[in-house]
């Protein structure tokens, strides 16, 4: 196998994103999956994606649009959850289609071809630049610094939100937070994941990590690791088989999930949830 | 001062009206607790009574009138400070039994609060958590995910996490709803227990009876977001006015109350 191409800039930049992107995403993974709210999240990267696609038509950076969008939605869809009006799935899948519908739209005003747009569907790791890599270093050093740092209070939200706030601990606020991480988290990801299939760098390595740990600290480094796994293995099969890179990252954090789940020592739960009635009786 | 101790007021209703769109859960509720009661709410579903808890700890929002916690007005500044004084129980909620908390991390949460951001438990915090568990005996369980317990078992965890965050006022929000019969018995003994030696001020809110422990100072009865009576327990728990709380015939409240023990 020859793997000299790894001496190129390029491909030092794409391992590096990867690395990075897997670390961020898998860290913001832990809490849409413990939030129960990865319809949250892939609105969220829907929101990005139409903010770059308004970026693109209008002249200006793409992931500043993405940002920006990232941000309105986070700032939309919070109250919205929170206050149940309508039931938080009703409201953030009407915040979901309209994201989505704007996104085409952009897509669709777009003069000549649209290969600019298509990129950050689909993602295309191989041309990262070093300011793209600066990027996803910035967001993924302040996702990992305020979970290290804030630790407790991300843990008591993550548990229960009520109870948190019950305790003296400003829950709301950290909800707040986490929505603004998990869109920082998209926007930085966009280039070398793509748009579509950011969201499932966020959900899949975290939602392995769920399967195999009962312990919330455990859970952040599986998942980081998950992550950073799924990047480097699908980078590898990506250049070993042509492919496109986005879905082979994509495809490996599935395979991971699929493998923690088989190998889960949770199953027993739902042995033991089984049984338990079984023992009432006698 | 040392007699003034005795008689302190450490919660003061007046008037609060609280509304859910076009609900209104409390209709003017008024109502003063001394340091050391210990306070039953009793009343039928949609009474109000949750939401006079959620006042007290600042939860929930007033539309007018005024709530005086500990000697402070709850303002949008001092909210979560003054919550740190107020242990606040919820009802059982269902917990994913995956959920990667265990017993021990779920107590150390009471004390995040007092903690305040930036630092991280210490030695002596964890000494109160595990001093708090074995109260509850719950040692045995302490290291288990929070979510492989039982109802009653989880209920006693959030008595404990109410503990390690030594509260001044003790809120419970129906400790006992879904228990089996052992399960309430032993809760109520515990809240009681906590009560006298920690000399804490506590609320009991239920709609059942049965929950509801014998050594209340006091008994309000809700009815529609009103306090329509309060008393001592046996002046106030009589089969006549319970009969009228829950508008059932008086021969109805005299067999359920019967049986009610067994319940």
């Amino acid at each position: 196998m020859d793997l000299s191409i790894f001496g190129y800039q390029f491909m030092q930049n794409a391992v590096l994103s990867v690395f990075l992107g897997g670390i961020a995403c898998g860290v913001v993974g832990v809490f849409v999956v413990l939030m129960h709210m990865p319809f949250i999240g892939v609105t969220m990267s829907h929101a990005a994606f139409a903010g770059a696609m308004l970026g693109l038509l209008a002249g200006f950076d793409p992931l500043l649009g993405a940002f920006g969008a990232c941000f309105i939605a986070a700032a939309i869809i919070g109250p919205l959850a929170d206050r149940g009006e309508l039931g938080p799935d009703t409201s953030v899948g009407i915040i979901f289609s309209l994201m989505l519908g704007l996104a085409f739209l952009f897509m669709g005003l777009m003069p000549g071809t649209k290969s600019g747009a298509l990129e950050i569907l689909w993602g295309s790791v191989l041309t990262n630049t070093r300011g793209d890599v600066m990027l996803l270093g910035v967001v993924a050093a302040v996702v990992v610094g305020l979970v290290i740092v804030f630790y407790k209070e991300f843990q008591a939200t993550v548990f229960h939100r009520d109870m948190a706030l019950a305790v003296g601990i400003p829950a709301t606020a950290i909800f707040y937070g986490i929505l603004f991480l998990t869109g920082a988290t998209v926007t930085a990801s966009l280039r070398p994941i793509g748009g579509l299939l950011v969201f499932s760098l966020i959900l899949n390595p975290a939602a392995a990590a769920y399967q195999l740990t009962y312990s919330m600290k455990r859970m952040f480094l599986l998942s980081a690791g998950f992550g950073v796994l799924s990047g480097w293995i699908g980078l590898l099969m990506s250049y070993l088989l042509n492919i496109p890179s986005g879905a082979t990252i994509v495809i490996t954090s599935s395979a991971i999930f699929g493998i923690a789940t088989a190998i889960s020592p949770k199953k027993k739960v739902k042995h033991w949830q089984k049984q338990a009635p079984l023992e009432v009786r006698q | 001062m040392k007699g003034g101790l005795v008689s302190q007021v450490m919660i003061n209703i007046e008037n609060a009206v609280v509304s859910y769109r076009e609900d209104v859960a409390l209709r003017g509720v008024s109502l003063k607790v001394s340091s050391g009661e210990f306070v039953g709410i009793v009343g039928p579903n949609g009474a109000g009574k949750t939401t006079l808890l959620t006042i007290i700890n600042g939860l929930g929002k007033l539309l007018s009138g005024r709530v005086v916690v500990l000697g402070e007005h709850f303002t949008s500044n001092n909210g979560h400070s003054l919550r740190k004084k107020v242990g606040y129980v919820a009802q059982v909620q269902n917990i994913d039994p995956r959920m990667p908390v265990s017993v021990r991390e779920v107590v150390m949460m009471g004390r995040y609060g007092l903690l305040g951001p930036l630092r991280r438990p210490s030695q002596h915090d964890w000494e109160i958590v595990d001093e708090v568990i074995e109260m509850v005996d719950m040692t045995a369980l302490a290291r288990r995910p929070i979510g492989h317990l039982s109802g009653g078992e989880q209920q006693r965890v959030a008595i404990a996490r109410c503990l390690a965050q030594e509260p001044q006022i003790f809120l419970l929000d129906e400790p006992t709803a879904s228990l089996d019969w052992r399960a309430k018995t032993d809760v109520l003994e515990l809240v009681k227990l906590i009560h006298d030696s920690r000399k804490l001020t506590t609320l009991v809110v239920t709609h059942d009876l049965s929950a509801l422990p014998l050594a209340c100072d006091r008994v309000v009865l809700m009815k529609e977001g009103y306090i329509w009576r309060q008393g001592p327990p046996e002046d106030v728990l009589t089969d006549e006015r319970l009969s009228e709380l829950y508008d059932m015939p008086l021969a109805a409240v005299r067999a359920r109350r019967g049986e009610a023990v067994l319940v």
